[in-house]
């Protein structure tokens, strides 16, 4: 398994899709057969999983949120998604 | 109320799931189909238009999950339009198909209008056991199918319906889902609506072969971790415990049968009661929030003891409604495989039968095509089949 560095470029799983669902007013990914509903911080960082690396997603979300200390709080939340099959890690 | 759900009147929510039964017509026969028995009187099928119409109002109404079905759906050829159409509302949208009749232009026309997911069902490892339970079921055809799927980068869904003669190829059938490729395998033990409780006898497996199979699909779910997900369904039969049936009627699922009957579970055309709610008749909203149909199972008022006052009432709903039918002749009784149901005793007793060595292995499999569909329809005022009595013959 790729352990997720700041080089890692993350997308997202194998037919995961990210999208916001005004029924839920909540974004979900959505996959077979399936649906999570998200969080406001699983989207904020979902929404920069396109094949960016781990570094450029912080550094969006450090402009997006700049009083925010929360690296260590992403890349908990990076694993786990890993870990999930919501998110795909690569070179 | 402190259940989960609401009582008619109140606000029902969104559905999530929409089941677009797109054509009742199949190249193939399984004999534990859960299509109606008289699934050949569904003649006049709704036309490209009318489906688009419906899409619309169904992603209006919520739902963001698609599922095109049948009948098998490639039989029809505007799935196209219809896929292309789902993929501009924003459904993610799943195409549930035996791979028969499929080819890759096909597949790679359905990926160009956006379809996110296929789900291919196999019957058996073996082509003759697949020919045995489903009629010709062109078995390398689906094969060569479910590498092409993965070959154009669609997320594959391997499904097995598991019964008495398959079970004990469980080994083989995950060896083959790991050589084409899957993402996912359900494993999902027959569920004895439709033609599958016709057949019931003949496909009931003893506990031992399930006890068996759990236990090789525990193995290879080890040894898949990451590549790989298993998911093993037992039947209610067999558990004690009702399925939480659609996940509560009238709360998460919505589908349409072919002809335009709008459906709150797969089986609700052969429920007692008013004729179903047609699409050509009314709007989607109106058919999900008013109509009789939709409500007549909502939430928990409708129940009778033992459900009524049990703890689980919001966790399984009281099982599934068609299943309460077809064993009592009673829709709205606690469902029968429920070890606290009264009439449990009916389905302890066809567990043990399955349990007796010999027998039902020799049963015949009544296969689901028009010729006996129409049969059985016109076997008129005689009520369900029993198996007990078809057994007897
Ligand atoms: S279960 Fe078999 S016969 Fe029924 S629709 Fe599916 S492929 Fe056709
Ligand atoms: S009695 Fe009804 S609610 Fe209670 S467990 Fe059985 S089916 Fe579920």
């Amino acid at each position: 398994m790729t352990a997720i560095g700041p080089d890692t470029r993350i997308t997202l799983g194998h037919g995961m899709r990210f999208q916001w669902e005004p029924s839920q007013e909540a974004h979900v990914l959505l996959y077979p057969e399936g649906m999570v509903k998200l969080n406001d911080s699983a989207s904020a960082v979902l929404k920069h999983c396109d094949g960016r690396r781990v570094s450029e997603i912080l550094e969006a979300l450090h402009t997006q949120f700049p009083d925010a200390d929360l690296d260590a709080d992403v890349h908990a939340f990076l694993e786990d998604a890993h870990e999930r099959g919501w998110i795909r890690a690569g070179e | 109320m402190n259940a989960a759900g609401s009582a008619p009147g109140n606000d029902p929510g969104s559905p999530l799931w929409f089941l677009a039964e797109l054509t009742y017509r199949c190249p193939l026969q399984c004999a534990y189909c859960s299509n109606p028995l008289d699934f050949a009187r569904y003649r006049e099928e709704l036309t490209t238009d009318e489906w688009l119409r419906v899409l619309r109002e169904v992603r209006q109404l919520g739902a963001v999950q698609l599922g095109f079905s049948g009948g098998e759906p490639l039989v029809r050829k505007d799935l196209e339009i219809l896929v292309a159409e789902a993929r501009k509302l924003g459904f993610y949208s799943n195409l549930i198909t035996s791979g028969v009749g499929l080819d890759g232009d096909r597949l790679a026309a359905l990926k160009e209008a956006g379809l996110d997911h296929v789900q291919i069902s196999f019957q058996a490892a073996t082509a003759e056991l697949s020919d045995d339970v489903a009629g010709r079921a062109q078995f390398a055809h689906k094969e060569a199918m479910a590498r092409e799927i993965r070959r154009q980068g669609y997320p594959m869904v391997l499904n097995v319906v598991l019964h008495r003669r398959n079970l004990d190829q469980i080994e083989e059938i995950l060896q083959m889902a790991a050589d084409l490729g899957a993402d996912y395998v359900e494993l999902a033990n027959t569920q004895y609506h439709g033609w599958a409780y016709l057949n019931r006898t003949a496909l009931m497996p003893s506990r031992r072969q399930l006890l068996h199979a759990e236990e090789v699909a525990n193995r290879w779910r080890k040894r898949m971790e990451g590549r790989m997900k298993i998911y093993f369904i037992w039947s209610d039969y067999y558990e004690g415990r009702p399925k939480p049936c659609m996940n509560g009627w009238g709360t998460t699922f919505i589908g349409v049968a072919p002809d335009g009957s709008a459906i709150p579970c797969h089986g609700a055309a052969m429920l007692p009661g008013p004729a179903l709610p047609s699409v050509r008749e009314h709007g989607l909203d109106w058919i999900w929030r008013e109509s009789e149909l939709f409500n007549r199972f909502r939430g928990t008022e409708w129940m009778q003891e033992p459900c009524r006052s049990c703890p689980e009432r919001g966790k399984d709903f009281g099982g599934c409604r068609c299943q309460a039918y077809l064993l009592s002749g009673d829709a709205a009784v606690t469902d029968p495989t429920c070890s606290l149901s009264p009439l449990h005793e009916r389905v302890r007793h066809a567990v043990e039968r399955a349990d007796l060595p010999g027998a039902p292995a020799e049963q015949p499999l009544l296969l689901r095509n028009a010729r006996h569909s129409r049969q059985l329809s016109e076997a008129e005022n005689s009520p369900e089949p029993d198996p007990a009595t078809t057994e007897q013959r």
